[in-house]
Formats: structure tokens, sequence, C-alpha cells
């Protein structure tokens, strides 16, 4: 290994460690289970949120991909996890999970070839065009997908054959949670490896990513099919929990308020999807508690604010609080040291 | 057959009326405006609170929905969109999303959720029969108010002085600059223009198109596809594009109506494949 290799490596290697303040957010998020009992539904919204706003974060804020059509992916792998439920093709909610999410890869890249043409008006056209294709051809199949009524009558099996989906919502959320984490940890891995670093490098510039030999177009076709099928999975999760599917699930309030989840958590991190979401369920549940009908109005002028005051001073804040957290992290690491240093001095 | 390719040439001069100030501030400014169904929205709604409630004739009720659109656009335009021309494509999306949003729920609040009808006045209504083709009174006038509007737009974009401003900054903005013509006040007077043109087809278009709160998001794409597809370089692009796709659409819903706008969502993907710039952009090296 040469001297430059072996740097980066470290380097790499460096990066890739989990800090403990990751640790203390995983810890939280699992305690969760116990510490709020009652609100295991709106939890289990939030996780699955969560993951689909992760799927946007690979493409929007590793890729810089706009797109507005994330739905189409969360939609179809729905739709397939009800079906093949419902008609008993594949009992097992895991392996039925799995291949939804690889369904809805598949979707992903032969979907990207269209997508990595053009600007980024046609990006959106194309991407949002594709959900809609998908959400009037669920609508003319009405015999299959049952239309505007939505996928009735689906019955989904315990997972594992063990644990049955309860009617509080208890093992639905254990089930999402540990999807999410699974899910995290691969997206974390990817964007941690030079592949992830070659991805920041097509964002930053993509003619010089190509100049310094970087294949910009496979690792965008790679990474927009990762992403499908994540989006997948957070579809086939929501089918999974709820054992119902509608078409709304290809509407494009659902691509928009994914965007705002991710814009209020901020892109780039992994952790912006996360925080968005729950920030995300949060307003929407106590605007909603306020104004029933009208919460889409609020949640808009969030966005238009949001805008206005400047994306990167709303991430702004979000960044100064994570590298002081980053900072006190790394002197809690350093701490404990030093303070078997002092002990065995003393000793 | 033809009452078919009636309709949609009818319902396709709709729709460019509607879009064409979105393919002028998309041209020009370079700025997405997912919006833009929000001002037809105010002006249909405008005519129906103008005619049901109060009583004004329809043919007067038309010019004053553009107006009171134009006014809206322009105040917004200098208010708000002025400082998200500069951000990137991103901020303007979700910037006008949120105004989307924004409009759909007050709509709702103020004029209440169920679909809204403007009272067409009676010699408006009914069929006329030439050579056996069934043409509805009302879709004609249509056809003669936008395509009068056509020819006028054309006219100005191309003999008058303003128009060839308009050209040059959408040709070359900072070129424009630096000879003296102020972008920035050509882009504000088209903005409510368009704006304008935008309630102006909402009130026309009321009675075929429908009227609810969600008109922005139904028609959003519709709008953005006769912009992409036209290419942003001239108004014929845009305007070939929605005749087009009126008739595209109106056939398709005819002839295979379960599939809804699947096939205008197909034509739509396989032209940005062939000719991301649009279907009739100039070739431009830009």
């Amino acid at each position: 290994m040469t001297p430059l290799s072996g740097q980066v490596a470290t380097h790499l290697k460096q990066r890739a460690r989990w800090t403990p303040l990751e640790i203390a957010f995983w810890v939280f998020a699992f305690a969760t289970i116990w510490l709020f009992p009652g609100k295991y539904l709106i939890m289990k919204d939030t996780a699955i949120l969560a993951l689909f706003a992760l799927s946007l974060d690979l493409i929007l804020g590793y890729a810089g991909i706009i797109s507005l059509g994330q739905a189409a992916f969360f939609g179809l792998a729905g739709y397939f996890a009800g079906l093949v439920a419902k008609y008993g093709f594949v009992t097992e909610p895991v392996v039925a999970l799995v291949l939804a999410g690889l369904l809805a890869a598949a979707l992903g890249f032969v979907t990207s070839f269209l997508v990595l043409r053009g600007s980024d008006l046609t990006r959106l056209m194309v991407t949002l065009g594709v959900s809609l294709m998908l959400g009037e051809v669920a609508n003319r199949y009405s015999n299959i997908t049952g239309g505007a009524d939505g996928l009735q009558g689906v019955d989904i099996e315990p997972i594992f054959g063990r644990f049955r989906f309860d009617l509080y919502g208890h093992n639905g959320y254990v089930y999402c949670l540990i999807v999410l984490f699974v899910c995290f940890v691969i997206a974390r891995r990817i964007v941690c490896s030079p592949f992830g670093l070659s991805l920041r490098a097509i964002k930053g510039n993509g003619l010089r990513a190509a100049a310094v030999g970087i294949p910009v177009k496979w690792r965008l076709v790679a990474i927009y099919t990762v992403s499908a099928g994540f989006a997948g999975i957070a579809g086939a999760l929501l089918t999974q929990t709820t054992a119902f599917c509608s078409l709304d699930v290809f509407s494009l309030e659902r691509s928009a308020d994914l965007l705002l989840v991710l814009i209020i958590g901020g892109t780039g991190y992994l952790y912006g999807g996360l925080i968005g979401a729950v920030i995300y369920k949060f307003l929407q549940d106590w605007i909603s508690s306020l104004t029933p009908q009208y919460w889409q109005f609020w949640i808009g002028l969030v966005l238009v604010v949001i805008v206005l005051v400047g994306r990167e001073r709303v991430e702004g804040w979000t960044r100064t609080v994570r590298l002081s957290l980053t900072r006190l992290g790394a002197r809690l690491t350093t701490r404990p040291a030093a303070l078997g240093g002092a002990t065995s001095d003393g000793a | 057959m033809l009452t078919i390719l009636f309709d949609g040439v009818a319902y396709g001069m709709l729709l460019f009326v509607l879009a064409c100030g979105l393919s002028v501030t998309l041209g020009l400014m370079n700025f997405i405006n997912l919006a833009h169904g929000a001002f037809a929205m105010a002006g249909g709604y405008c005519t129906v609170i103008l005619v049901n409630r109060l009583g004004v004739p329809f043919a007067l009720g038309l010019p004053i929905a553009f107006l009171v659109t134009a006014i809206i656009g322009g105040f917004l335009e200098r208010t708000l969109y002025v400082h998200v021309y500069a951000k990137s494509h991103l901020d303007q999306v979700l910037f006008t999303i949120g105004l989307v949003f924004m409009a759909v729920a007050a709509t709702d609040y103020v004029m209440g959720s169920s679909q809204q009808f403007v009272q067409i006045p009676d010699a408006l209504q009914g069929q006329f029969n030439v050579l056996g083709i069934g043409m509805g009174k009302y879709r004609l006038l249509i056809i003669v108010v936008c395509g009068l509007l056509t020819v006028a737009l054309q006219l100005m974009l191309a003999k008058t002085r303003f128009g060839s401003r308009l050209r040059a900054a959408v040709d070359d903005a900072r070129v424009a600059r630096g000879l003296g013509i102020n972008v920035g006040a050509v882009f504000g007077i088209t903005f409510a223009f368009g704006s304008g043109l935008a309630g102006l087809g909402g009130a026309l278009g009321a009675e075929i198109l429908g009227l609810d709160p969600t008109f922005p998001l139904k028609y959003m794409i519709y709008f953005l596809i006769v912009v992409t597809v036209g290419g942003t370089s001239s108004i014929t692009g845009p305007f070939l594009a929605s005749i087009l796709l009126g008739i595209g659409d109106v056939a398709g819903k005819y002839y295979v109506p379960k599939l809804g706008a699947f096939v205008i969502y197909a034509i739509m993907i396989v032209v940005l494949l062939v000719r991301p710039q649009g279907l009739f952009a100039r070739s431009t090296a830009r």
C-alpha cells in the first residue's frame, strides 16, 4: 500500500467512525419503545417518513438530483407488498419487504436513465411524470388495486411467524424502527465509502468529477437505484403496518412533503431526514389539532418562510448545533482516557 | 371524430392562454414557478364572485378577472418573488409549492371546498351544427378569444419595442442589461401580464376544467408539460405544444377513458427523452 492510499484509508476510517452522539441518538430512538407506549402509531409513521426522507437525502443531499417523484417507488412497493400479502404469494413480511425494495430498485434503475438527461426542470417533470403515470395505472386496473377505494382486505401474517401486528402498533413500531436502523447503517456505509466521496465530488462539480476519472453517469445510476430501493422499503412498511394501500401513495403532495421534511432537517448528513421527520410529524400533529382542515396552509407558510429566510441559514442552525455536539462528543471520548491516565498516576 | 378535434383545439387554446405566462417567466428568469396555477384559480374565483354573486355581466367579468390577477401577480412579484430569483432551483420549487399549499388552503377556507360554476349567459349555451359537426357555442367563443389573444401576443412580441426588449432579455439577460434594458422591470411587467392571462384562462376555463380549491395542483402538471415540451424560447412552441396536448388529452379520454391522463404523461416523457430542451426549441448553444 502506498503512503497516499494509506492516508486516504485512515481518513475514510476516521470519517466512518460512529461518534458517541450518534450512538446516543439510536439508544434514545430504541428507548422510545418503552418511553412513550401510548404513541406507537404516530411514532411508527415518523419512522416510515424518516426512512423515506433518508432515501431522498441520498440523491438530493449527496448527488444533487432534485426529484418530485420518490412517491413512484414508495407507491409501487406499497402496492406490491399489499398485493402479495392479499393473494398469498409471499406471506412472510420480511421477505415481502426485501422483494418490494428490490422491485422499487429495479424501477429506479430503469427510470434513472430518464432522469439523468436534461436540466433540473426536465428532471422534475420526468420524475413527477413517472409517479403520476403509475398512479394512473393503479387507477386503471382498479379490479386488482381497488382503484380509488384503496387496496382492502390485506391480511399481513406475523413477522417470522411469531410477532403479530397488534392493534396498539407495538410490534409494528419495533419492526419499522429495526428496518429504519438497518437501512440507515447501509446508507451510512455507502456515503462514508469512497463511492460516497465520489458522489459529493459529482454534486460539487460534475464536469471536474468526470475529469478526475469518476464515471459520473454510472455513479448517479447506482445511487438513484439504491435510493429507489429505500423509498420502496418505506412504502412497503406503510402497507404492511396499516394493512391498507390507497392511490394517494403516488400523489404529488407526498413527494412535496418529503422535500419539506428534508429541508427542515437539513440535507447531506443522513440525520437530516430523521430529525426532519420527527419535527414535521410533531408540527403536523400540533397544527392539525389546532385547525384540522387547513393545516396545509401553515405547512405552505413554513416552506415559504424557510426559502425567504434562506435555507442555508435554517440549515446553519442545525450545523452549529451539530458542530457543538460533535465537539462535546469528542471531549467525552477523550476524557475517559485522561481520567484513566490520572488515576494510574495517582496509584 | 371532428368534434373531438374541435374540443381538443378549444382545450388546447385554453391551456395555451393559461400557460404562456409561465413559459415566458421560465425562459426569461430561469425561474420554476409551480404556483402559476394559483393565479388561474384566482381569476376563476374572481369571475365566480363577480358574475354569480354581484351580477356583473359575463363579458365584463372576464377583463376584470384579468386585471385583478395581473395586479395580484405584479404585487407578489415585487414583494416575494424578487427575493427568490437568484436562489437555486430547489429553493424555487420549495417556495412555489409552499405558495400553492397556502393558496389551496386559503381558498378552501374562504370559498369552501365544493366545485364552483360560473353562470354563463344563455346566448353562449347550446351547439351549432356545421356540416354535421357539433360545435359548442362556448367552446367556439374560447377558440375565438384565445386565437385573438395569441395573434395579439405574437404581434406584440414581434412588432413593439417592449416585445423586442423582452426577446432580447430572454435570449441573453446579461447582454440585454449591458445594453441598458431594465430586465427587472421587463420581467415584472411580463410576470403581471402572464398572471393576468392565467387569470383570464382560469375564468374562461372554469366551465370546462372545473374549479375547486385543488385546481393549482391538478393542472400544474399540464402547464409544466406545455412549457417543457414546447420549449421556452418562443411562443409558437408552447402554442403548438398546448394544441397537441389538448387534442391528445381529449382524444385519449374519449377513446381510452380508463387510462385517463396516462397517454399524456407517456408522450411527455418520450418527448423529453428525445428532445430534453423541448420539442420546438431552437438549437442555441447556451
